[in-house]
């Protein structure tokens, strides 16, 4: 039922926790609902358009927390326009995720530009 | 399979050994069929068949002659609602249930709103009980049928079968009862509760899957039905086919120990399951039951873990098998519709897990339950970013979520 990628961010998940919210160098992206089964939270901390370091918490099936895994190693160490470039398909196709898990990786991209959005706003009004 | 602890028996039960070996001369042995009238082998099989028949009726207090098989519980359901629907259609065309019932209950009745029937779906409180004023309420002069449930499957709640039967008679109404989950777990009595057709399964009594039957009333009132299968002519009629003997003789069987055990077992089920519900509410904050605090079956138990999905709590623990109401599990994304009913919203119906205890369940195996079920829940808590907002005191209820799918 769980390709073996899922099962490994399910059991082992990479860069789960939080970085202060009001840290200009952060941006923050919540998406998804309680109602809908999933909400992730990702974080990206940024120095000169690069993402040096990257965190996530996830309310969600065993898909969404290795979407969302997945998604902060990834942008790790990209700049934040090449990160915007990930796309859910990428990820749905690394974890091996079956149609009816889809949701979870377009949520997984949505939290990178979320969090993405954010961090520019945030620099915007400093 | 000694790491896998089963707690999922509301699902399905394995064989009892004692009814497999019941079983196993039927097959080769005396593979008759029950209907050859004219030789040793037809007699062998159908002199087994009716003592099967007289286990069945002995749990429910019927008669052996008001017992029909069917091939499970949702085709005794589909018999008792279709069949019932097509023999009165003149006398009525209103159909009572509720919102909770299983889907082999449910479809039915909504492809006879098809076929130009009404119908009434009872909505239940936050414990899952219907309320019988409503239900008497609900009759008209066009009611022909009350299908209501003796025991939900998600929640484990006990529908009051007694009142409602005296409602239904008292109205000339029929009134048949789902007792898939009832059946050899809590005593049920079809006169005493004045119930006319109910339908039960093998394979959630330690019985084989494949079997069930269907009690139809003969006297006061005599029941009669339209079949939905049609053939040879067995069963009276209303259920054609070669009856299946050694599934039957499974049944009976499984009919048998469960009467045997009924009360010693139920006792003991009751204080597994308070154990288990205690462990865990002690272990955890943000535990809520499903369901009727008093009024359900021993062996279930459904709780809501707050904060955590119910498909990745499944997934952390591994060898225990148990089942959720949360809306990954099925392919619709919608959380199921029996806590939707009890009005609890979507976020905690996603955050459920039915743990269902059996006769195989052994006191070492809730510990470990325990142990395991707190152990996944702290760790996806730790990542869960709507507990650090409850902790936080944050209501998650009072947010706008941007995103609605
Ligand atoms: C309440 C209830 N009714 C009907 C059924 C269907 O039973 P069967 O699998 O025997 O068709 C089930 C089991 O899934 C059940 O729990």
């Amino acid at each position: 039922m769980y390709s073996d990628k899922v099962i490994d961010h399910y059991t082992a998940p990479r860069n789960v926790g939080s970085f202060e919210k009001e840290d200009k160098d952060v941006g923050t992206g919540v998406v998804g609902a309680p109602e809908c089964g999933d909400v992730m939270k990702l974080q990206l901390k940024v120095e000169n358009d690069r993402i040096i370091d990257a965190k996530f918490k996830t309310f969600g099936c065993g898909s969404a927390i290795a979407s969302s895994s997945l998604a902060t190693e990834w942008v790790k160490g990209k700049t934040i326009e090449e990160a915007a470039e990930i796309t859910n398909s990428e990820i749905a196709e690394e974890l091996n995720l079956p149609p009816v898990k889809i949701h979870c990786s377009v949520l997984a991209e949505d939290a990178i530009k979320a969090a993405i959005k954010d961090y520019k706003q945030r620099k915007q009004n400093t | 399979m000694s790491d896998y602890i089963y707690l999922d028996n509301a699902a399905t039960t394995p064989v009892d050994p004692r009814v497999f070996e019941a079983m196993t001369p039927f097959f080769i042995q005396h593979y008759g069929n029950a209907a050859s009238r004219n030789h040793w082998f037809g007699w062998k099989a159908d002199e087994a068949v009716t003592n099967a028949r007289e286990q069945i009726a002995s749990l429910v207090g019927c008669s052996a002659k008001e017992i029909i098989f069917t091939s499970g519980a949702t085709e005794s359901n589909n018999l008792a609602i279709l069949g019932a629907a097509q023999m009165y259609r003149e006398k009525g065309n209103h159909i009572i249930t509720c919102l909770t019932e299983h889907k082999a209950v449910l479809d039915p009745v909504h492809h006879l709103e098809t076929q130009g029937f009404k119908t009434t779906f009872l909505k239940v409180d936050k414990n899952g009980m219907i309320d019988l004023t409503e239900l008497e309420a609900a009759i008209t002069d066009q009611t022909i049928l009350i299908s209501l449930m003796a025991v939900n499957n998600e929640i484990g709640v006990l529908h009051p079968i007694d009142e409602i039967g005296r409602i239904a008679r008292k109205h000339g109404v029929l009134f048949h009862t789902d007792a898939t989950q009832a059946a050899g777990k809590i005593p049920i009595d079809v006169d005493k509760a004045q119930i006319d057709l109910l339908s039960l399964s093998g394979h959630k009594i330690y019985g084989p899957k494949g079997i069930g039957a269907l009690y139809v009333r003969r006297r006061n009132p005599r029941v009669r039905l339209s079949p939905i299968v049609f053939g040879g002519g067995h069963e009276r009629g209303m259920r054609s086919g070669t009856l299946n003997v050694p599934g039957i003789i499974g049944l009976g069987a499984a009919c048998y120990y469960c009467m045997q055990e009924m009360s010693q077992e139920s006792q003991r089920l009751i204080s597994l399951r308070e154990k288990l519900e205690a462990g865990l509410k002690e272990n955890l904050d943000y535990v809520f039951l499903n369901g009727h605090p008093q009024k359900r079956l021993p062996g279930i138990l459904n709780l809501s873990f707050s904060y955590v999905e119910g498909e990745s709590l499944m997934m952390g623990m591994e060898n225990i098998a148990v089942s959720s109401g949360s809306a990954c599990t099925s392919a619709s994304l919608e959380p199921s519709y029996v806590l939707r009913a009890l009005g609890i919203g979507p976020e905690l119906a996603h955050c459920s897990i039915r743990f269902s205890l059996g006769r195989f369940t052994t006191d070492e195996e809730i510990e470990k339950t325990i142990e395991k079920t707190t152990s996944v829940v702290q760790r996806l808590r730790e990542m869960s970013p709507l507990y650090d907002m409850a902790k936080e005191g944050i209501d998650i209820s009072k947010i706008q979520w941007a995103e609605t799918h």
